[in-house]
């Protein structure tokens, strides 16, 4: 592992962010039209409901958490999509930069640019309207850990899928965060979906957090050992996705699939 | 390397300098010596179709390759392999002695590449392509380095200026100053001069001849331009149907196959493989 050429993917992005007002206003606009539209719609429902519950961080907590895996999720497969739009795969792959280089500069990339998105959003959600996550104390600590690793595992996944299928396939990648969602019980307790969908929920690591978040909401404790199973399971999810990309792109490699992208399919 | 009798390769008979079986037991060291690249045994089939069939050769230092043939004839395929991007069926690539396969990063830390389908991103411009693409080659003293491989390809006046808005001709001169970058013990070129106007293209090859000249590096040389091939390579290998079927000097090999020129010589390759194969044979034998 040459930290440096994990580097050069990272300042790669920087360049590209730093020069380009199209790169950086995504980072910004989203998260500030999901903060003001969950803000106001939690307003109003407190106004509805009264003092009986505080929606503000049940819903836009939630919101703001869920938005933070997202980026976690575009921060990689922007970076690597920048690799696809500028059909740069030749150059990248011919060069002695291993894959484990390449897939960490991904995730650096990501945290940089899902950390901004994360600062910006709790500026506009505490300072609008009041949001506050220090109730939560430090298990918004492995919340944030958990959220982080399992947008990092989704966002390595979905650059294997579009290595795999090739450029077009950038279209799979959008949809996983909201695909992912109903799952995770984001905005509801796991508790009423169905049987089927709850099967689903138990292997998603987010649900644990936005159940968790709930159950101190409503004033009782979680324990630190189920955050702590999640975040190993949110892990185990990297380490998947980090085998699915190596094996894909030992494939494309095998088929030729790299050196012949455009084509999206070597057979 | 001037001076090379034509050989017939691919039905058996080993052309000077192309290793046959017992290259593959040649420790790092004596591989080194042997070849800024060592190929034996290559093989890369796709389905039922062989693109690439039981190819061995050798690039040494100093030594300007040309690798020519019609398309589709296996040329950018064994580019590929070499490369490392092309993973071969079978055979061994061997770089300044570091075997691609088991070695990849030292290997491919010797090697870099421009090819007219292989733009830098245009979106950066030309110093931020640089640093980008220094880093990954992990090159020392980069900064400076930088500014002699700019100043080299007189790209002095571009170094803030994307890439994607420069012309043909400067794009290829970015290209050439990323291969050269590192220093490359071994450069490949795949039709590094096409679509340049002929001044540029000279420019260019006068530029690849200095590298060749200079360094230590060896270089293999794809074009379907046979006047810039006589000009630069010291060796040809044509290619047809993914093996190599002749080998020589480009400016004595055309008269050897009673060829008038090297671009007869190609279309002949092209058209008529099996007799040219034969002629060689008997010429052999």
């Amino acid at each position: 592992m040459n930290p440096r050429r994990v580097r050069a993917v990272v300042l790669r992005q920087f360049y590209l962010m730093r020069g380009s007002f199209s790169r950086i206003l995504p980072v910004f606009v989203w998260i500030a039209v999901d903060m003001v539209l969950w803000g106001y719609l939690t307003r109003y429902l407190n106004a509805v409901a009264g003092a009986r519950y505080n929606f503000v961080p049940a819903l836009l907590g939630a919101v703001l958490l869920w938005d933070f895996l997202t980026r976690c999720v575009h921060g990689v497969t922007t970076t690597f999509l920048e690799d696809v739009w500028s059909r740069n795969f030749l150059n990248v792959f011919s060069s002695p930069l291993s894959v484990s280089e390449y897939v960490l500069g991904l995730v650096c990339s990501s945290v940089l640019t899902s950390t901004i998105g994360l600062c910006a959003m709790l500026v506009l959600a505490s300072s609008l309207f009041g949001l506050s996550f220090a109730q939560f104390g430090l298990r918004l600590v492995p919340f944030v850990l958990v959220l982080f690793l399992f947008g990092i595992a989704l966002g390595i996944f979905g650059c294997a899928l579009v290595m795999r299928y090739g450029p077009a396939a950038e279209w799979f990648v959008w949809p996983i965060p909201p695909l992912v969602s109903p799952f995770a019980g984001v905005f509801y307790p796991v508790a009423v979906l169905p049987s089927w969908m709850r099967g689903i929920s138990i292997v998603l690591p987010p649900s644990y957090v936005f159940e968790s978040m709930r159950t101190i909401l409503a004033g009782r404790s979680v324990s630190w050992s189920v955050l702590g199973a999640s975040t190993l399971l949110a892990l185990l999810y990297v380490l998947a996705a980090g085998w699915v990309f190596r094996y894909v792109h030992h494939r494309a490699r095998e088929t030729g699939l790299i050196a012949r992208y455009s084509a999206e399919n070597a057979g | 390397m001037r001076g090379h009798r034509g050989q017939l390769n691919g039905k058996g008979l080993a052309a000077p300098g192309v290793n046959g079986p017992g290259m593959s037991s040649m420790n790092a060291d004596e591989t080194s010596k042997a070849g800024a690249l060592v190929v034996s045994g290559l093989c890369k089939r796709y389905g039922d179709r062989l693109a690439v069939d039981d190819v061995s050769f050798e690039v040494h230092p100093n030594e300007i390759v040309g690798l020519l043939g019609p398309n589709g004839a296996g040329k950018t395929t064994i580019i590929n392999m070499v490369l490392g991007v092309l993973t071969p069926t079978r055979g061994r690539i061997l770089i300044e002695g570091h075997d691609l396969i088991s070695h990849r990063v030292s290997a491919l830390e010797r090697t870099n590449f421009a090819a007219v389908y292989a733009p830098l991103p245009g979106n950066l411009t030309v110093a931020q392509n640089l640093r980008v693409f220094g880093m990954l080659y992990d090159v020392p003293d980069l900064g400076a380095r930088i500014d002699e491989v700019m100043r080299s390809y007189d790209l002095l006046g571009f170094r803030d200026t994307r890439c994607g808005v420069l012309s043909s001709g400067e794009q290829t001169r970015v290209c050439l100053a990323k291969a050269t970058l590192n220093a490359p013990h071994l450069l490949l070129l795949d039709e590094p001069t096409a679509s340049l106007d002929p001044a540029t293209g000279r420019e260019i090859r006068q530029k690849i001849r200095e590298f060749a000249a200079q360094g230590t590096g060896g270089v293999l040389w794809t074009s379907h331009n046979m006047y810039e091939v006589e000009e630069v390579c010291d060796r040809v290998m044509f290619l047809s149907h993914g093996r190599i079927l002749l080998e020589g000097d480009p400016r004595s090999l055309p008269r050897e196959y009673n060829k008038a020129t090297l671009e007869d010589l190609f279309v002949a390759v092209a058209r008529e493989p099996l007799s040219l194969a034969s002629q060689g044979e008997d010429g052999q034998l």
